[in-house]
């Protein structure tokens, strides 16, 4: 029995590592644009195209690294459109980003028939498991490098927003836009850059999914984790550092599933595997009561208005 | 680059005309080098058009701007920062979710890429201990209190190193005592030459206390300048409104004790992030009386009235009009004869774009005559009734069927007034009537206030303006932090004791 729920524990342990990585990178790519006042929901989109770039620039050159970039790249451009179809007066961001979300799972469908069928090189895991004789450890312990890139960008961006004029100034554009405006920073052009960079980091989020786990592309390879992600900023109250453990949590409840399904329990299979909705739903009611969050929240963001 | 010691600005001739309006008419102004500088005039008058053309935020279409003896081409208020002009808005620049310090160093021309905290706050302590007010560098700006805020935007500028400060009517947020700080060290670092003060404002008692020299516009005109120390306040204010002559104080008689009374029974309401606004309120409104709550904005006095109106849950305590429990329905506002002036009445109380007949029926489109017995209303009735209270209330609108948001603050108040007390008031409860409003206007509505009052309504007034709490009411309260810490009838106090105890300094 206790054989069998350290399997379980080490499963998700393994799993929460593998499955957060998508979404901190777009919590991450999130918080940066809400920071600057603006939200941009269309990041499943970026999700979805940077695992379909990702997976055919990994199929095309042999180089699965250079996947990831492109992911990004392909995320930025997306983004950009949004941000720049923003600056246009009397938009809404939030219908905007409903557009793109569509738009990039769109593209993505479109040119991503031909990648279906073929196996694309992959990114290869760091195995930190060598010294322990058990298999569970070993196995839960593959980590992917972009795990880790994922860390030092979440301290990365904390030390920005805190230390630096960049980051002072997207704070204040996203706090308060007539200060901003009186200080002569030009507010549309801070959001259309940090809905760009967000958009970056979030097609590198998709990059992971085809190029690691679970490791192909398919239309259905995102499960809705792009839009997920919004919820998990508001749970990080839009600071980098928390964005780590949420994803940390949301991962460890998406591997439930797989992780009793791996000492055979598959009663209830679909149920946990629901987990991480259920956690979107409870954790939206939990901070909508929440003083501290409505005390975080960047008072510029159409939401909060 | 910058000056380091108090800069003198003439303009000359200073003219704008906005469309038709002939907004600056020929404005010459002189701020001496190290003086303080009242610049006075009523809603209207020019004073905010005068300073946006000082602050380059409009172009003057005539005149010239003299600053330190030379000519000075301000096009924008980053050519003014550059000069040395600085300015600090009725309304906060500051960023709520930065620090103090943050607020400062993201302020600068020059903030660095990357900021050193360490050495930043060395070198801010080292500013901060030449300052003759003190700021917590390390509190958010949201956490701080207004008058904080005040300070910590006068000390953005001095830290800017700009040493003509432009104030637009600093202390309107600020109690007695902390304006009366704020006001005491600008004028001794104007006397000492470190800065010049150019403070818009209306209050006479601060400008006389305070103030070196003044201008008064008037109507886009200069209507006076002088010594502010030797002028009277009847000159000023001769000066502010012309031959209209000042208007005589509402005039107070024996009222009926027939109305009922109002009771508030220990009344508590919480905010949306669930802290006490309001907490154990008890207040009792006779009838035939004007009980006015003084304090400053921010301590649950809107809340109170949010209470009072319908707009905010009551969480415990109850409401009684005689001896009735009240519960702010339209049924009971109706049935118990309760009215009520909100402030900021386009948010509050009326419907920006609906006209104004429409606005004005509110509270009886639904009734006989303006609907029939099947509940059917008449737009044409309605129109009818708008348009004689319009005239019976002296609203001036184009038309009844203008949306009421075309009209000036004071035609929208006037147009609540036409509907409010049109008929029989047992019950009034007003918050900041008169606010942003010009003279003339203040007049009529106080009176209308204190007609209602003698004719024995019970009512409840909340104003942030202490002078109109002692103009008008009978019995003065202070709410502070959700409280009443004070109350007293207006013959046995003075302005001083309210003051502390607004300030929290009352015992």
């Amino acid at each position: 029995m206790s054989d069998a729920v350290f399997s379980v524990l080490m499963a998700m342990i393994g799993g929460a590592i593998r499955v957060s990585t998508p979404f901190l990178f777009v919590a991450l790519g999130e918080t940066l644009t809400e920071k600057s006042g603006r939200i941009n929901l269309g990041l499943e989109g970026n999700l979805v195209l940077g695992a379909m770039v990702a997976y055919a620039t990994s199929y095309s050159t042999g180089n699965p690294w250079l996947g990831v970039l492109a992911a990004g790249a392909a995320g930025m451009v997306l983004s950009a459109g949004h941000g720049w179809i923003c600056k246009l007066p009397k938009v809404n961001d939030i219908a905007v980003g409903i557009a793109f979300m569509n738009l990039g799972t769109g593209l993505a469908f479109f040119f991503g028939k031909p990648f279906i069928q073929p196996t694309a090189p992959r990114l290869d895991a760091v195995a930190l498991g060598n010294w322990s004789a058990t298999p569970q450890v070993r196995q839960a312990l593959l980590v992917n490098p972009l795990f880790f890139v994922g860390l030092a960008l979440a301290v990365i961006l904390w030390w920005m927003l805190k230390s630096t004029r960049w980051g002072l100034t997207i704070r204040m554009t996203g706090d308060s836009a007539a200060s901003a405006r009186a200080m002569g920073v030009s507010v549309d052009r801070v959001r259309l850059l940090t809905t760009a960079s967000g958009g970056f980091l979030a097609g590198i989020g998709g990059a992971f999914l085809s190029l690691y786990y679970p490791g192909s592309w398919n239309e259905s390879l995102s499960s809705g984790q792009g839009l997920m992600a919004v919820a998990l900023v508001i749970f990080a109250r839009w600071n980098p550092l928390r964005c780590v453990w949420a994803a940390l949590l949301f991962g460890a409840t998406g591997a439930l599933g797989p992780a009793l399904q791996s000492i055979g329990i598959s009663q209830g299979y679909y149920f946990f595997n629901a987990a991480p909705y259920i956690l979107t739903l409870v954790i939206m009611i939990i901070s909508a009561r929440s003083e501290a969050a409505s005390r975080a929240a960047p008072s510029e963001l159409s939401i909060v208005k | 680059m910058t000056a380091t010691q108090a800069p003198s600005l003439r303009t000359f001739h200073m003219s704008k005309a906005f469309g038709q309006l002939q907004a600056l008419d020929d404005i010459s102004l002189d701020v001496a080098a190290g003086s303080f500088h009242a610049l006075l005039g009523e809603n209207g008058a020019g004073k905010s058009t005068l300073v946006k053309c000082i602050m380059g935020f409009y172009q003057a279409d005539a005149g010239q701007v003299m600053f330190n003896g030379h000519e000075a081409k301000v096009r924008s208020p980053r050519d003014a920062h550059a000069l040395g002009i600085g300015m600090v808005y009725q309304h906060f620049t500051l960023v709520p979710c930065l620090t103090a310090a943050e607020n400062l160093v993201i302020a600068r021309a020059d903030t660095p890429m990357v900021i050193n905290w360490k050495t930043e706050r060395k070198r801010l302590d080292a500013f901060m201990e030449t300052m003759p007010f003190q700021v917590r560098l390390d509190a958010l700006v949201s956490t701080l209190s207004a008058g904080e805020k005040q300070k910590l935007e006068i000390l953005k500028l001095l830290y800017l190193n700009q040493r003509f400060l432009i104030l637009d009517e600093p202390t309107s947020v600020l109690t007695p005592s902390e304006a009366d700080e704020v006001l005491g060290v600008l004028r001794d670092m104007a006397h000492r030459n470190d800065v010049t003060v150019l403070m818009i404002s209306h209050k006479f008692r601060e400008v006389k206390t305070f103030c070196d020299s003044f201008t008064v516009l008037r109507r886009g005109k200069c209507a006076g300048t002088g010594d502010a120390r030797t002028a009277s306040i009847a000159e000023l204010s001769h000066m502010m409104i012309g031959d209209a002559g000042l208007r005589p104080p509402a005039t107070r008689t024996a009222a009926p004790k027939s109305a009922p009374a109002l009771h508030l029974n220990n009344l508590s309401a919480r905010d949306v992030e669930g802290r006490h606004v309001v907490s154990n309120v008890t207040l009792t409104v006779p009838a035939g009386q004007i009980v006015g709550i003084a304090g400053v904005s921010g301590n649950g006095q809107s809340a109170l009235i949010e209470v009072l109106s319908g707009q905010r849950a009551l969480e415990s305590g109850h409401i009684t009009v005689g001896d009735a429990a009240f519960s702010p329905t339209r049924r009971n506002f109706d049935r118990f004869k309760v009215f009520g002036l909100p402030e900021e009445p386009l948010r509050n109380a009326v419907v920006p774009r609906m006209t104004v007949a429409e606005n004005i029926a509110f509270r009886s489109f639904d009734k006989s005559p303006l609907a029939n017995r099947l509940g059917i209303l008449s737009p044409a009735r309605i129109r009818k009734r708008g348009a004689e209270l319009i005239n019976k209330f002296n609203v001036h609108t184009s038309s009844p069927d203008a949306p009421i948001e075309t009209l000036s603050g004071g035609n929208v108040q006037r147009a609540v007034l036409a509907r409010e007390l049109s008929g029989a008031v047992d019950v009034l409860i007003v918050a900041n009537p008169c606010f942003g409003l010009d003279f003339a206007s203040v007049a009529d509505i106080r009176g209308k206030i204190m007609e209602s009052r003698n004719k024995g309504a019970a009512v409840l007034l909340v104003s942030e303006d202490l002078d109109e709490i002692f103009e008008l009411a009978d019995q003065i309260a202070v709410m502070s932090e959700g409280q009443i810490t004070y109350l007293a009838a207006t013959a046995d106090t003075d302005t001083m004791q309210v003051g502390q105890h607004i300030a929290g300094h009352g015992k």
